[in-house]
């Protein structure tokens, strides 16, 4: 029960996120939408020995957190679960790529190591980006920012009422579990002979609600289209931002900044 | 405003659960619907909406009948009070459930945030705007549902059990709030003591059939009628007090 009022909650403080004020929360949706994705497939296309240059991506989530106000141990809280799953990807790397790569002082790094950390700070960025993007962004102008890339309605549609039914269904959970518990007393979760019943409850109980819930939208005027969240207009400052993001993604992606900065230093 | 003429209705699986059902409501009536449990009062509620597909007669709301290509128009008239809260509201907040079909019937933000502000002032529930639904109680969330009807402005407006499970202050605020809508109303409901409130009229369905439809104060003090259909006198009414 109470885990599972935890999730709700925390369901609800990405909403409340969503819902402050700042230059990037007040930004077009769609401006947000397409500078997440080209940071996401630009970290992702470096080359996995290109650490240095890979390193560089990391301004623009700081960037964003400063610009957002949104505080990075929060990101980090949020993301707890995934991001050892991401981190742990690459870490057979080491044992496969024992090529000696580069040596620091006395020690060499093998083509391994490097990879594995490339790899890592793949996913964390991607990770941060898309959460930056979702705590700033609420679901309805996401949505309304995906309608105006023409994604079909109905797909939209499906990821809202998806979003919107994850609570219900937790809802569910919980009240079922609370009767559970109340007559297993002492027992830590659900046992496992009970869980065939419990999930088949579940299943049901989440398609009857989903229909009542689904009439009483039809019965209030819904035709299948969401009215989208009033979407802030599309600022020259933001278009700027945009270009400067792509202009910088695309110069730490084709030059190892770091490097031309040590040379320019030297 | 609602006619249903000589309806029978049966479900897929089973016997029929009405049986030749006619009755005429006129704008502003307010109108009581009692009998046992599974006499056929939400399933009277469905088939007004097209819930439900109605097979045998015919039902007329505001003059258009209801079939498949007038749902719209029909659904626009009625506002529908739903027996379980949690089924009716879906969105995050108070607010943004109310704000949901005003919106869908084409109404902009400023013109709906106006609407959804004079209902919770009328239901007295302006502290519960912006709160979430899943962190209200659950006499809370039945007013909430209410309002994020009448944010609709319906014309008619349909209630099943709108008073169960409520505490006797609730319940007390639920049905001045039902006297204070001057659209046409029809309740359904074991709350004796509310019909006799809230209604004019009654109409009782016993075994799938209409078997009385009159004034309240009639139907509700006969008892013999009442306990042949498997109901009591309201408590108000029964001397015992
Ligand atoms: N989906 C369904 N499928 C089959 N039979 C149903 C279905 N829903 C209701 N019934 C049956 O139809 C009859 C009337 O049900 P209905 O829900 O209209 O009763 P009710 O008067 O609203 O009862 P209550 O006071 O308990 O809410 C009952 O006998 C019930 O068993
Ligand atoms: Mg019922």
């Amino acid at each position: 029960m109470d885990k599972i009022n935890h999730a709700l909650d925390e369901f609800r403080e990405m909403d409340a996120l969503a819902a402050q004020d700042s230059p990037i929360h007040r930004m077009h949706p769609l401006v947000k939408l397409l500078i997440t994705l080209a940071y996401i497939l630009c970290v992702v296309s470096f080359h996995k020995y290109q650490l240095s240059a890979l390193a560089v991506m990391v301004l623009f989530p700081i960037l964003m957190f400063q610009l957002s106000g949104i505080p990075v141990r929060t990101c980090f809280y949020k993301l707890r679960i995934v991001l050892p799953l991401v981190c742990a990807v690459g870490l057979l790397n080491p044992f496969y790529d024992r090529a000696p790569l580069l040596q620091l002082g006395n020690i060499t790094v093998s083509g391994g190591v490097v990879s594995m950390i490339t790899l890592m700070l793949k996913g964390v960025f991607a990770l941060m980006a898309s959460f930056l993007l979702i705590a700033t962004t609420p679901m309805d102008s996401l949505c309304a920012a995906l309608r105006k890339l023409h994604v079909p309605s109905l797909l939209v549609t499906l990821l809202l009422l998806t979003y919107r039914y994850v609570t219900v269904m937790l809802r569910e959970v919980s009240v079922m579990s609370d009767a559970y518990h109340l007559r297993a007393p002492g027992q830590k979760g659900i046992h496992i002979s009970a869980w065939g019943s419990f999930l088949g409850q579940l299943l049901l109980r989440s398609m009857d609600r989903a229909e009542d819930l689904y009439e009483s939208m039809q019965l209030r005027g819904f035709r299948g289209e969401f009215y989208y969240a009033e979407v802030p207009k599309c600022t020259a400052g933001a278009v700027a931002f945009a270009l400067g993001c792509s202009a910088f993604f695309a110069a730490a992606r084709c030059w190892d900044l770091p490097q031309l900065l040590g040379n320019l230093i030297t | 405003m609602i006619t249903f003429d000589n309806v029978s209705f049966s479900y897929e699986s089973g016997a029929p659960v009405l049986r030749g059902v006619s009755f005429h409501i006129a704008p502003g009536e307010a109108v009581g619907l009692i009998g046992a449990n599974g006499a056929g009062k939400s399933t009277i509620m469905k088939l007004l909406l097209g819930l439900l597909p109605c097979t045998e007669g015919e039902i007329l709301v505001d003059g258009v009948r209801v079939e498949k290509k007038t749902l719209p128009q029909i659904r626009r008239t009625l506002g529908f009070v739903l027996q379980d809260s949690d089924s009716q509201m879906f969105m995050p907040t108070v607010y943004e459930d109310m704000m949901f079909a005003p919106r869908n019937y084409g109404l902009s933000k400023e013109e709906a945030e106006q609407k959804v502000d004079a209902v919770l002032a009328q239901l007295g529930l302006t502290e519960l705007k912006h709160r979430h639904n899943h962190k209200i109680s659950g006499g809370e969330k039945r007013m909430a549902a209410i309002a994020t009807i009448l944010a609709m402005e319906p014309k008619a407006i349909l209630m099943d059990e709108p008073s169960i499970a409520l505490d006797p202050c609730n319940r007390r605020t639920v049905i001045n709030a039902i006297n204070g809508m001057r659209m046409t109303k029809l309740i359904a409901s074991h709350d004796l003591d509310m019909i006799l409130d809230t209604c004019s009229r009654v109409l009782l369905l016993s075994g799938g059939q209409l078997v009385a439809d009159g004034s309240a104060d009639e139907i509700l003090r006969d008892k013999a009628l009442l306990e042949a259909n498997r109901m009591e006198l309201p408590f108000c009414l029964s001397g015992r007090h």
